[in-house]
């Protein structure tokens, strides 16, 4: 086989992403492709790790046995979401154990919504239905993307994402025809939520210097303000049907351009909660350095089982 | 510490008998009795599945996506095809 430049291989590479056949991980690459993916799918693999906690909390207190059920399978669900992505990310060439190490030392990043508290049940109905919501745009659109393996885990993990959608919702329309104090309960985290969730889309485009390469090579095929706009598009309707509102009182409907006006949230504190200085940051990463050392015994019981089978 | 890393292995799910094993993806495990149970969890907790199997990722030999002579069809195979035949569905006799 000749040896091809540089540019032939760029070339070869970008053709094949623009007719949309997707790249495998034997395929050459280039290096900002390849770090811009572990980034990403590394911070994806986090943000499932993470998002179990706010909802994990819960699991003891959840109104009914039923409930408690879905909410187990739903948290199991992000474990493995987690898993998935980590090996997604592998095949790109850094490993599980290395993510898993820069988590927690806390140096990784994850998504923002995450970092926010779940004082009450109607949070975890809200992150089911708006958060998931949100988050099944963001991967439905990266299922489309042109990384083999990690468009493959995308379309699995958004399969189960509409369960989640689904308990939750169900879990807030149980509350939105309850007694006036649960409908308060519900429309309180929605109002908490609401700006959260904008957020969770990413910086606004024109912030977002690395756009256009993303979209060249297919990394996305949204920009982080078309997905927000979907989901308000979708969402605020879906919110008003059951008589309970956003906390924004410019979301209109604007006929002319077809979509939801919004206002903007607070990109400062996009940033100050993305770097670590979130409400719940430190209690989040807390909790997983413990169940981290809390089951170290079982990984070491693994190892030395498997010891054992292999000398015999 | 370096203990969350173990091997990997490549897993195969059968969702009814009479259908293939198709490749689903992959887990972490530190042997395969262990494989399979993170198999199961990972890939049959929700839909239909008769049978798994797990693979030591390192076992599989691949093909390289950057060879292209490998699949090269350099002749034409179409006679391989059943569309490449135009015969009738009836014929005369030939007139002798």
């Amino acid at each position: 086989m000749t040896e091809k430049s540089h540019n032939e291989q760029l070339t070869e590479f970008e053709a094949r992403v623009a007719r949309g056949d997707k790249v495998e991980p034997g395929d050459w690459m280039p290096d900002e492709y390849r770090q811009n993916l572990i980034r990403m799918i590394g911070q994806h693999a986090h943000s499932e790790i993470v998002g179990q906690l706010p909802e994990g909390k819960w699991i003891p207190y959840a109104p009914g046995f039923r409930r408690k059920l879905t909410l187990v399978a739903k948290v199991q669900d992000e474990a493995g979401h987690g898993q998935l992505l980590y090996r997604a990310a592998e095949t790109l060439g850094k490993s599980r154990e290395e993510m898993i190490d820069e988590l927690l030392a806390g140096k990784a990043k994850y998504s923002n919504v995450f970092n926010y508290p779940t004082p009450t049940w109607a949070d975890v109905g809200v992150i089911g239905w708006l958060v998931d919501t949100a988050a099944v745009i963001n991967q439905s659109m990266l299922a489309q993307g042109s990384y083999g393996p990690y468009a493959r885990a995308m379309k699995r993990i958004c399969y189960e994402e509409s369960f989640h959608i689904k308990q939750g919702y169900d879990a807030i329309v149980a509350l939105a025809k309850g007694t006036p104090a649960q409908r308060a309960m519900a429309q309180d985290a929605i109002h908490r939520w609401w700006y959260p969730t904008l957020m969770m889309s990413g910086p606004p485009d024109k912030a977002s210097p690395h756009t256009e390469k993303a979209m060249r090579w297919r990394i996305k095929t949204k920009t982080n303000d078309q997905v927000r706009q979907e989901f308000v598009d979708l969402i605020v309707p879906q919110i008003r049907a059951l008589g309970l509102d956003v906390p924004d009182r410019d979301c209109v409907y604007d006929e002319a351009a077809g979509h939801y006006r919004f206002t903007q949230p607070d990109w400062e504190e996009l940033k100050r909660v993305i770097n670590g200085d979130g409400p719940m940051n430190k209690e989040r990463l807390d909790v997983r350095r413990r169940s981290h050392e809390e089951g170290r015994w079982v990984r070491e019981a693994l190892a030395a089982k498997a010891k054992r089978a292999n000398a015999a | 510490m370096s203990d969350t890393q173990w091997e990997t292995y490549e897993v195969f799910h059968q969702s009814r008998r009479g259908r293939p094993h198709e490749h689903v993806g992959s887990v972490h495990a530190p042997d395969p009795e262990m494989a399979l149970q993170m198999a199961r969890d990972q890939f049959a907790r929700r839909l239909d599945c008769v049978s798994l199997w797990v693979v030591r990722s390192s076992d599989i030999a691949q093909t390289d996506y950057q060879d292209p002579n490998f699949f090269s069809q350099v002749f034409d195979k179409s006679y391989r095809d059943p569309k490449a035949f135009d015969a009738p569905a009836r014929t005369e006799p030939a007139e002798s």
